[in-house]
């Protein structure tokens, strides 16, 4: 139903946009701004106003003034700065992170940086092999909980909760998605952690902080967006899709998960590169709750992530300690530029297949 | 004769394969459906015509319960489907759509591959063997007149398809779930001329094996393809009868009036 309407849209767009190149001649709006309607006898007539430099008829569509007015111009050149700053921040930040965390890969060795398995900044080892280990662990880990739970709710959001329960809940998600990331750890701190505690003093290995408990953090901090970015997926996939699956005979939950939420999965797969993004990036939430140890990953044993070297150590290091700090960032840059680009071509897939 | 005599006479003869009875129904405060007796015949097209608001597609969709889904609706009366009443107790609404096929105005092909789109229903309803669902899908496709254009391409996107082969994968869709009654929304209202006129002849061969119901806004399109017309006006069926009668002779003035162009 969208399309013939969409086309109709596409029709008409060289109209208007032909009118706004000359705003001036508003009085004479009756018979030019109908644009296109005669457009080769008015242009034959302006240009024959143009040559001859006679005097133009009351209602000629040539005003004499500039075709692009100097505010058009000026604000051309505005769009075009800030867009530029965006793309500024990237390069630099690309180029500073290389060279400032590239010598001391070179230094230290990018295997024994990449994948050596001690990190002892006083013994001068820097190998951050479970640090990365511990990220990828923890965001899927996140994503894997998070990702089933969110499409659930997303559809009860969009399909199945009576409208004034689902604005309630969707105020809800919304506001979650808006807590400071320290909130969010002490939230972890004060329930997550001891439930955890309790579990590991069961089994005869308590610590403080478990790799367990940074993944269920993780989860309550991604599942907003996940929610949210699913259910606008969800609802905006067209009502005609249910109708035809309801008029086959299908039943209310077979037409959603056999044909909403597959003719949804572009929308959703884009909420599941926001919330892996926030996952791997988040550094305070974590450091709260994760033990900050720096030893290959287990479930429930400490573990420290790849941002939470930074903040931790940042204040007392110094030389190669500092680089290698640099280095770390640069890694942590370059996985999350990684995720995004295949993340994003699985995306792009998806809507190729959904839109031909 | 009378209409009720028509009627009672039709039903006994069995040809009458569905009709409403006394059929009300409302949207919130709106009165949409105004005590409704329509009969369907089997194998053949009856249409149900009349100018926009004036009820008839609700009327359409009250026949497989997809009003059921719209919020803030009562329906009361009777809808008989073979001697049974769509809306009793009991009635299976998943069921009864499968008896009861339906295509909508524009097309709406799922954004899967062609052969998925056919075997969706047969799938829901719980069919999973091979073997039965590629047979079904190269029976619904030749139903359809779709086979010869789409057999080299099933795993292709159904959203690839042209407007006028989307709306007869649409139709065989429907009949993949082995329908009696086709119910057809303003099928060919976004269709062009010559599409419209592939999905026409489609109709008169469907009607030697379902018996098809169909919204049209227009009156010629009516008068081509249907055996019988219903009109309606403000939520009243005015009119029900033979085609070639109603448009030749109506009986109410509003029904020649508006067969005549004089409103609507």
């Amino acid at each position: 139903m969208s399309r013939p309407r969409r086309k109709l849209h596409r029709n008409r767009a060289p109209g208007p946009a032909g009118r706004r190149a000359h705003p001036a001649p508003a009085s004479g709006g009756g018979t030019a701004g109908r644009g296109g309607v005669r457009p080769v006898a008015l242009a034959s007539q302006a240009a024959g106003a143009g040559r001859a430099g006679t005097k133009r008829p009351a209602n000629s569509i040539d005003t004499g003034r500039w075709a692009k007015p100097p505010v058009e111009l000026a604000m051309h050149g505005l769009f075009l700065l800030c867009g530029l700053l965006a793309v500024a921040a990237v390069l630099f930040m690309t180029v500073y992170m290389v060279a400032s965390g590239g010598p001391v890969i070179a230094k230290v060795g990018p295997g024994a940086f990449l994948f050596g398995r001690t990190w002892d900044p006083e013994k001068m080892r820097f190998g951050i092999l479970p640090m990365i280990l511990a990220s990828l662990a923890a965001t899927f880990g996140a994503i894997l909980i998070a990702l089933p739970t969110g499409i659930l709710a997303a559809v009860f959001l969009a399909k199945l909760a009576p409208p004034r329960v689902a604005a309630v809940l969707r105020a809800l998600v919304d506001l979650l998605a808006g807590i400071p990331s320290v909130v969010y750890g002490l939230l972890g701190a004060l329930l997550i952690m001891p439930l955890i505690f309790r579990l590991q003093t069961a089994l005869g290995l308590p610590t403080r902080g478990s790799l367990l408990a940074a993944i269920l953090l993780l989860v309550i901090m991604i599942l907003p967006t996940i929610i949210s970015v699913s259910e606008t997926a969800i609802r905006s996939v067209p009502a005609p899709y249910e109708d035809a699956a309801l008029a086959l005979g299908s039943t209310r939950l077979q037409s959603i998960f056999k044909v909403i939420v597959p003719a949804a999965r572009s929308g959703i797969a884009a909420g599941t590169v926001l919330g892996t993004g926030r996952a791997i990036g988040e550094a305070m939430a974590v450091i709260m709750v994760a033990g900050n140890a720096a030893i290959l990953p287990e479930l429930l044993k400490p573990v420290r992530l790849l941002t939470a070297s930074i903040p931790l150590e940042w204040a007392y290091s110094g030389g190669l300690h500092r680089d290698a700090l640099y280095g770390i960032g640069l890694t942590l840059f370059v996985f999350i530029m990684i995720i995004n680009i295949v993340l994003n071509r699985m995306l792009k897939k998806g809507g190729v297949s959904l839109d031909s | 004769m009378t209409m009720e005599a028509i009627r009672t006479e039709a039903v006994r003869a069995g040809d009458v394969r569905l009709y409403t009875e006394d059929l009300h129904l409302h949207y919130g405060d709106v009165h949409a459906l105004k005590g409704i007796n329509m009969e369907i015949r089997g194998h053949h097209v009856t249409a149900l015509i009349g100018p926009s608001g004036c009820g008839k597609s609700t009327c359409l969709k009250t026949l497989n319960r997809m009003n059921d889904v719209v919020p803030r609706v009562r329906i009361t009366g009777s809808v008989v489907l073979d001697g049974e009443d769509v809306y009793g107790k009991a009635v299976d609404v998943t069921v009864l759509r499968r008896k009861v096929g339906m295509v909508f105005q524009a097309p709406n092909p799922f954004p899967m591959s062609v052969y998925d789109n056919i075997a969706y229903g047969p799938r829901v309803h719980g069919i999973r063997r091979r073997i039965v669902l590629d047979e079904i899908v190269e029976r619904s496709l030749v139903g359809a007149a779709l086979w010869d254009e789409v057999k080299d391409r099933l795993k292709k996107p159904a959203l690839s398809l042209s407007g006028g082969q989307q709306q007869r994968l649409c139709i065989a869709r429907a009949l993949a779930t082995g329908p009696e009654v086709l119910l057809m929304d303003e099928p060919t209202s976004a269709l062009d001329p010559i599409s419209t006129l592939k999905i026409e002849e489609l109709m008169a061969q469907l009607k030697r094996d379902y018996s098809i119901v169909i919204v049209t806004h227009n009156m010629q399109q009516a008068a081509r393809i249907s055996d019988y017309t219903a009109f309606f006006l403000l939520g009243e069926l005015v009119e029900c009868d033979r085609t070639d009668r109603m448009f030749a002779s109506p009986r109410d003035r509003r029904t020649e009036d508006y067969i005549t162009g004089r409103f609507g």
